[in-house]
């Protein structure tokens, strides 16, 4: 049995683990609210982006697409970009992520695929090289990276055209965790290269047109070939945005959850630690009694 | 007074404006334009270059944009900036980064028509300091 002095110990340093969690969770709080703004500050481009997208594969042909979009035509080197946080005690965010990589990096090697990652966050990294250290190609470091900007997408983008240019893979996916709610993050699987032509909304875009033929500066296909690579960059940083609230929703819930733990903690140590103090003085005062009635 | 004209200019990271306009000026790679109402649907790509944009009040405001694009109906303008700031707001040690890093992908380049395309950016860019210094 733990003595008095032992529980006043324990209790106070839950009180101050308790005081730290509330600390973090406070701090997630208002980092969501920024990474979420900053999210939806972005959607307006991605979402005109993808118009404009939808628009002119309709005026390029087929066979005149570039091989970013029509891809090399085979199937056999897999690259997958996991996108994760750079710091943990954010719940199961970084490992619900891993484990879709994981799953997918085992499919494709079942397969007889070639599988190369490019690792995005720290921590995705340190999960995924203890089973997969040899497919691990390199990893993107963003831990100095207070607010990620479009900049910092961009560089990413250039690094996997730069790979494909050189033929070192022929499909690129991407994983990351897509921002539902502050309570739910989906992990998330994204084909990158080659790109899936965005649909069209029926044909809306055609007729929004007034029924004219657009005219393009320079020909369609250089802006084609002008934009895709763009788009490539607009998803990663879309995706690093999504994860960016993400995590701070996971942090969020997963320090709510350890300051009421530590709560009912504190609740259980107290009411042992005022038995305990209870125990001791009825015992005392027994010895007292019994001491006067043995005179 | 001319009809009013809605015009959007949105960069990655945000959407500067949303608003109808009298008419803007579009730095597209072949050529500056005017856009007004009206205009033929025309998709160009950008040059690092200057947007001004006539505000239906009156008011003329201008932008410093770093490559994109114009996508261009009768009834509406969107311009997909890939980085873009208001000429007042317009950072000199950033400008004087990109050209810097313009003159090293110009070193860098491996073949004649990297080279080419890098000189070209290299150059607007510098005539885009140019246009923007005195101001």
């Amino acid at each position: 049995m733990a003595s008095l002095k032992d529980l006043r110990n324990r209790i106070a340093s839950v009180k101050a683990t308790q005081k730290i969690t509330k600390a973090m969770q406070m701090v997630a709080a208002a980092k969501l609210r920024r990474a979420q703004e900053a999210a939806e500050a972005a959607r307006p481009y991605a979402e005109r982006m993808r118009t404009v997208l939808a628009n002119i594969t309709q005026a390029v042909s087929g066979s005149d697409a570039p091989a970013l979009m029509a891809g090399t035509g085979k199937d056999d080197t897999h690259l997958l970009i996991v996108c994760t946080a750079e710091r943990g005690l954010c719940g199961g965010f970084n490992s619900q992520i891993a484990r879709l990589a994981r799953e997918h990096t085992h499919r494709l090697v079942a397969e007889g695929k070639t599988v190369k990652i490019l690792c995005v966050g720290k921590k995705g990294y340190d999960i995924l090289r203890r089973d997969y250290g040899k497919l691990i190609i390199d990893r993107i470091d963003l831990r100095e990276v207070k607010q990620i900007g479009f900049a910092n997408a961009d560089a990413i983008a250039r690094r996997v055209i730069k790979l494909f240019e050189d033929g070192e893979f022929d499909v690129c996916t991407l994983f990351y965790s897509r921002f539902r709610s502050v309570i739910s993050q989906e992990p998330t699987a994204q084909q990158l290269i080659p790109a899936a032509a965005p649909a069209s909304e029926d044909g809306a875009t055609q007729e929004t047109a007034g029924g004219a033929v657009y005219e393009y500066e320079p020909d369609a296909e250089s802006i084609l070939s002008d934009l895709i690579p763009r788009n490539i960059a607009v998803q990663i940083f879309g995706a690093l945005l999504e994860n960016a609230a993400g995590e701070m929703g996971a942090k969020m819930t997963a320090m709510d959850n350890a300051t009421r733990n530590a709560g009912d903690m504190i609740n259980k140590l107290s009411i042992t630690y005022n038995r305990q103090r209870q125990a001791q003085i009825t015992k005392e005062l027994i010895e007292i009694i019994s001491g006067a009635e043995a005179l | 007074m001319a009809e009013a004209y809605k015009f959007e200019l949105v960069s990655p990271e945000r959407l500067l404006v949303s608003e109808d306009v009298e008419y803007v000026v579009i730095p597209g790679t072949e050529g500056e334009m005017t856009v007004m109402v009206n205009h033929a649907p025309v998709m160009t790509t950008i040059k690092p270059g200057v947007v001004t944009v006539k505000f239906m009040s009156g008011q003329e405001e201008r932008y410093v944009v770093f490559g994109g694009f114009a996508d261009i109906l009768p009834d509406t303008c969107t311009l997909l900036a890939e980085s873009a700031v208001r000429v007042a707001d317009i950072d000199r040690a950033d400008l004087a980064r990109r050209i810097q890093e313009a003159r090293e992908d110009v070193d860098d380049a491996k073949d004649d028509e990297s080279r080419t395309k890098a000189e070209a950016f290299l150059a607007q860019l510098t005539t885009l300091e140019g246009a923007i210094l005195p101001a």
